[in-house]
């Protein structure tokens, strides 16, 4: 594993060089509050700035993303016939992207990368993209990322870890993408290994140390799907909920999508959109029938997906990183942690 | 205000020890510093959970018929604006006056939730009210400042903070604000020429996701399928195209044409921040300066865009 160091007065030169043969993301301020974004080429990303808003997982996964197209001009030999739209993918990299951000990337990878499915958006999207996480000093109370199994400087998904260190970013190198990156920046002041993981260790105990939320989820898995899907506490959790989609839309882990064909014009285009469990849609019927039809079905679905189908089925823990974006967003305050504690606790009377 | 709340419980425990009503709708402490969560309270032993502070911002008439059971009554705590929206939900047909148990709480105010955070650069750990005097802190910093100065721009404009309807009341009678120029952000966009003013309403919507969180905490949005949400025919896109966005922001306002309370929820509610009352205010001025109507203030009258006037303002209806 190799360090190198990167003073932060060449930060901004290191990126430039980069913009040649990288498509930069990062943190930017908005009205609207801090969001993630591609980066015009004057702008820099924020790097000292909160939680995002809204999650890295657009990068590879945007809210609504053409697939095909077809023109409908049947004088043209081709009409109606569904055809592949041109991607721009062309290496990116998404600069001070939170570690549990770049975990909820690898989870995203499950539904999208598997032995059964490819899907050849996500893949090529993610193929052409390095992550490049800052650790995070100071986390939010919001944040419970270390009971979700990553944490503050966790390096799972990520190319490159950089620490701040007020006047200059340790980086630690973590894949060959991350090793291109660091060289089309030219950042190649190497730092001593032992003392720069040492520092990393250090860091990393302080930044959890700090980190006040937690949640157990020791028992989601010994308990029976059944008696959690009847349990009595779904009507109280789910009373103030208004069923908008924000949770699932500013989470790093959910990845339902719907598929829209539109057509304007001569042009016919199959979209995929972001979908949202939490929409009565989502589950209606062409016949009509709607199997979650209730406000009290969709929330305990979300929850289920997230603390339990998803704790069963892969072994992998909770579907959630702890990032806590849902718990600062809900505009009616339903806390994931609650119900992960209600959840973990429950005994069938 | 928490001073009301004692009395509130009060009232509620009552009212559930005696059956009088099944549950009570009101607001409970929240998870994080300035949140709070509507909570249906079932059993006396719970009142102590129902808070009423100046981050109650959301409308609990939106609420009501959801809660409602087959037979029987509930109590909801109401702020004005929550009982202007209660009168619109009972002119409307959508519930019935006998049903609900209406405890009125005359309102300061709520506070503005973002202008407080942008008072800070790091996070906020702690909110603390105490009449009009709110004290933030955050890990670097410990502010007091006045609920005054922080309120969220619909509470500084409301003219109706007292109750309109109500069984109870919670506490006396606040004094009314009388406003100078009650459409002031309004007539500033009015003003604008017709670029600048679609540039304004393009920026506004720039970021907007689409989650429909303004829609589903307006107590009015209460189709049963939104018109976003039919498929056949299917009005509008479902993806970011800002044509389709625009479509259900526009659409949703007039459809709350003579019907809004400017209670807020929309602006509160929003994940991206967005203004979304600037498309509502507009309806509301107009429904003010050419019927003279403000929604929500009387359960004898008709909405003027559902009834007919000889001394219409329009010629073309005439």
């Amino acid at each position: 594993m190799n360090f190198i160091t990167i003073d932060k007065k060449d930060w901004a030169g290191g990126i430039d060089k980069s913009r040649k043969t990288y498509r930069v993301f990062g943190p930017v301020q908005d009205e609207n509050g801090c969001q993630l974004k591609p980066l015009a080429p004057d702008v820099y990303p924020l790097m000292d700035a909160g939680v995002t808003v809204m999650s890295p997982k657009s990068v590879l996964f945007p809210q609504t993303e053409k697939m095909l197209t077809a023109t409908l001009d049947e004088s043209s030999e081709d009409h109606h016939i569904m055809k592949p739209v041109e991607k721009d993918n062309t290496p990116r990299v998404v600069l001070g992207i939170r570690p549990y951000d770049a975990r909820a990337i690898q989870m995203v990878k499950l539904n999208f990368d598997n032995p059964d499915y490819q899907d050849p958006y996500w893949c090529e999207a993610y193929d052409a993209t390095t992550f490049v996480g800052l650790g995070i000093n100071r986390p939010d109370s919001c944040d419970f990322s270390t009971s979700a199994g990553t944490g503050p400087f966790s390096e799972e998904g990520l190319d490159v870890l950089m620490a701040d260190l007020d006047d200059r970013y340790l980086a630690k190198i973590l894949t060959e993408k991350g090793e291109t990156w660091a060289e089309a920046c030219g950042f190649d002041t190497s730092a001593d290994a032992a003392e720069s993981q040492a520092l990393f260790d250090i860091l990393r105990k302080e930044a959890e140390k700090n980190i006040t939320a937690s949640v157990d989820t020791d028992r989601l898995s010994e308990k029976s799907i059944l008696d959690l899907y009847e349990a009595p506490f779904w009507d109280d959790v789910a009373f103030s909920c208004i069923n908008c989609g924000t949770c699932t839309f500013v989470c790093p882990t959910c990845w339902c999508f719907d598929i829209q064909d539109e057509t304007k014009h001569k042009t016919a285009t199959r979209f995929r959109n972001w979908d949202t469990c939490m929409s009565p849609l989502f589950t209606h019927h062409a016949s009509g029938h709607n199997p979650r039809g209730s406000k009290v079905q969709r929330v305990r679905q979300r929850f289920m997906h997230k603390l339990k189908y998803f704790v069963d089925k892969y072994d992998q823990g909770i579907m959630c990183v702890g990032c806590g974006r849902c718990v600062a967003s809900c505009p009616v305050n339903i806390d994931i942690r609650e119900v992960c504690k209600t959840m973990n606790n429950y005994e069938k009377e | 205000m928490d001073t009301c709340i004692e009395k509130i419980r009060t009232i509620c425990a009552d009212l559930l020890a005696k059956g009088e009503v099944q549950k009570v709708i009101g607001f409970a402490e929240g998870s994080i510093p300035m949140a709070s969560r509507p909570i249906a309270v079932t059993s006396k032993d719970d009142v102590e959970k129902l808070v009423f502070n100046a981050t109650c911002g959301l409308n609990l008439a939106n609420y009501v018929s959801e809660a409602l059971p087959k037979d029987g009554k509930i109590a909801v705590t109401a702020k004005g604006c929550d009982s202007r929206n209660l009168v619109t939900h009972m002119v409307e047909n959508q519930v019935s006056r006998d049903r609900l148990y209406i405890i009125g709480i005359p309102c300061t105010g709520m506070v503005d939730k973002r202008k407080i955070a942008a008072l800070f650069e790091d996070e906020i750990t702690d909110f603390i009210e105490e009449g009009d005097t709110l004290t933030i802190v955050s890990p670097q910093k410990k502010e007091k400042v006045s609920k005054t100065d922080v309120l969220r721009h619909n509470c500084r404009m409301c003219t109706h903070r007292n109750p309109v309807v109500f069984d109870v009341m919670a506490a006396e009678p606040v004094e009314e604000q009388s406003l100078d120029q009650p459409f002031a952000d309004v007539d500033q966009i009015a003003a604008m020429d017709p670029e600048t003013r679609w540039a304004h309403f393009q920026e506004l919507t720039k970021n907007c996701i689409r989650c429909y969180a303004c829609r589903n905490a307006c107590p009015l949005c209460y189709c049963p399928t939104c018109f976003v949400d039919e498929s056949s025919p299917q009005w509008v896109g479902k993806g970011q195209d800002k044509t389709d966005i625009n479509t259900f922001h526009f659409l949703r306002a007039f459809h709350c044409a003579g019907r809004c309370t400017d209670c807020g929820a929309c602006v509160e509610v929003c994940p991206m921040g967005i203004n979304v009352r600037d498309f509502t205010r507009k309806l509301n001025k107009d429904a003010l300066e050419l019927f003279g109507w403000e929604a929500g203030l009387d359960m004898e009258k008709r909405p003027p865009l559902d009834v007919y006037s000889p001394d219409d303002p329009d010629d073309f209806i005439k």
